[in-house]
């Protein structure tokens, strides 16, 4: 198991550091910004239409140690984790929109020992939870019922899963992960998740394991549906494709591989005005450890909070200044505009990417 | 000139348009409808692509492929497979060609 780039102090100084990369010009020829292609789609400001998912990030703390984590998480992540206070007035947030669906992460959620209270206090108030797992945790003993505790309360399982075989799923998690995960999906299932019928939804995530976009959501759907129900006797109700972010630890990936330019290139000329229309900020709300607010998680871990005005910390909730705000853009934005786009619940565009040797050639066929 | 093969050239296809629009306009549209889906999936068509790519031993194509066969959901043991199939209809079809050799030989001699 490794460490976190901070651990490792492998990590440019926050924000400007990591944001230099990113902006500058890739190779030799000038690069897009994505305002601009923003600007061509008449997208531009992008503005939010409202806070119908409140995305809590509670913390870094993680069992795992993942090579593409945009969280840079880790075991050795102990400090940033949010305290019961930052909790309480989430909480207090929450109240004053109109049960938004609630989406934590982390790090592993789970591992934050307040994990548990909030899942109650929120279904105590109406609202859908999901829990964004990384099925590992289900095994630790300190997360003893944790598997009942979701089912319990009807928490929406979304859990990481890179690929239905071995080799990939390790290569990018860690040695033993998958068998561990599988195990994690077993138990389940033997609670009703992911069955038909059962109300306990367990919906996977896909994320590339290497420097290339994500397959059709709905093409490698079918074939995780067919081969985890042959190898495991696994079901599950959806899976998401998500593209990885040029930032964090996949960023340093990209640079030591030398991929970097090729697919921060691949992105920009993937830009799709359709998923560019249907970004996850714009009718979500990013809640940091410490209560700062950002429109994304991507934007949370580049230290780019709300901007242009808006309140910028929990204890300053402001619902209606929020829900329409002007969202804080870069060229990591790429990412979620690429092909049939990518947000944390999949796909936003619908639309298949191309296929061929041309599309390198001529970005504007995607 | 540096070498006959170059990474950078790759982008640079759409340059074969030059001089030629129309005929790169056909090209590009027909190339454009043999990759969609259809009776055979996406994915299945990139194989086959990668396939053919060993087969005429086309730099261009077999970065290209792998990238998007990858991108497609294929994994390396359906991407290897797919190459065997290539070299072994390459070999057989190198080696079914030694009849015209046994003919040849068989109208020379006595």
């Amino acid at each position: 198991m490794g460490t976190s780039l901070v651990s490792a102090q492998h990590t440019p100084s926050p924000a400007e550091g990591k944001l230099c990369i990113l902006n500058n010009r890739i190779g030799q020829s000038p690069q897009r910004m994505f305002d601009d292609a923003l600007a061509a789609s008449g997208l531009h400001p992008l503005t939010a239409i409202g806070i119908e998912i409140f995305q809590i990030n509670v913390g870094k703390l993680c069992n795992q140690t993942c090579k593409h984590c945009h969280v840079d998480a880790g075991p050795d992540r102990t400090e940033e984790n949010m305290t019961r206070e930052t909790f309480e007035l989430c909480l207090d947030a929450i109240r004053r929109l109109d049960r938004p669906k609630i989406d934590i992460t982390g790090g592993a959620p789970e591992l934050n020992p307040n994990f548990r209270w909030f899942v109650e206090q929120v279904r105590g108030l109406g609202c859908h939870v999901m829990d964004r797992c990384n099925l590992t945790v289900l095994a630790l003993r300190s997360q003893s019922g944790l598997a009942e505790f979701l089912a319990r309360n009807r928490v929406e399982v979304i859990a990481s899963l890179p690929y239905f075989s071995a080799d990939r799923t390790d290569a990018q998690r860690g040695d033993g992960i998958f068998e561990k995960s599988i195990e994690g999906l077993r138990k389940l299932n033997s609670l009703g998740y992911g069955q038909l019928g059962s109300g306990l939804v367990l919906n996977l995530v896909y994320n590339p394991t290497g420097a290339f976009l994500p397959p059709s959501q709905k093409a490698i759907e079918a074939d995780f549906r067919r081969e985890l129900k042959k190898r495991h006797g696994i079901v599950f109700h959806s899976l998401y494709t998500i593209t990885n972010m040029p930032i964090s630890r996949f960023r340093e990936f990209l640079i030591r591989s030398g991929n970097y330019e090729r697919y921060m290139n691949k992105l920009i000329a993937a830009y799709n005005p359709a998923a560019a229309a249907a970004v996850m900020c714009r009718n979500t709300l990013s809640i940091g450890w410490d209560g700062a607010l950002y429109d994304c998680d991507f934007n949370q871990m580049l230290e780019l909070g709300t901007g242009f005005g808006v309140s910028r910390h929990i204890r300053d909730f402001d619902p209606v200044e929020l829900a329409r705000r002007r969202i804080v853009t870069g060229q990591h934005c790429y990412g979620c505009t690429a092909g049939a786009g990518s947000s944390c619940g999949g796909t936003t565009a619908g639309k298949s990417d191309s296929c061929k040797i041309l599309a390198r050639a001529d970005g504007s066929r995607h | 000139m540096s070498g006959y093969y170059n990474e950078d050239d790759l982008p640079r296809f759409g340059e074969m348009g030059k001089n030629v629009p129309e005929l790169w306009e056909k090209f590009n549209e027909w190339y454009g409808a043999v990759f969609q889906e259809g009776a055979l999936s996406q994915r299945e068509k990139c194989l086959i692509a990668l396939a053919v790519a060993h087969a005429v031993q086309c730099p261009y194509c077999i970065d290209a492929y792998t990238q998007e066969s990858l991108e497609k959901g294929s994994n390396l043991d359906q991407m290897t497979e797919a190459v065997h199939v290539a070299s072994a209809i390459k070999g057989g079809a190198a080696l079914v060609h030694g009849l015209q050799m046994r003919n040849s030989a068989e109208a020379l001699s006595m």
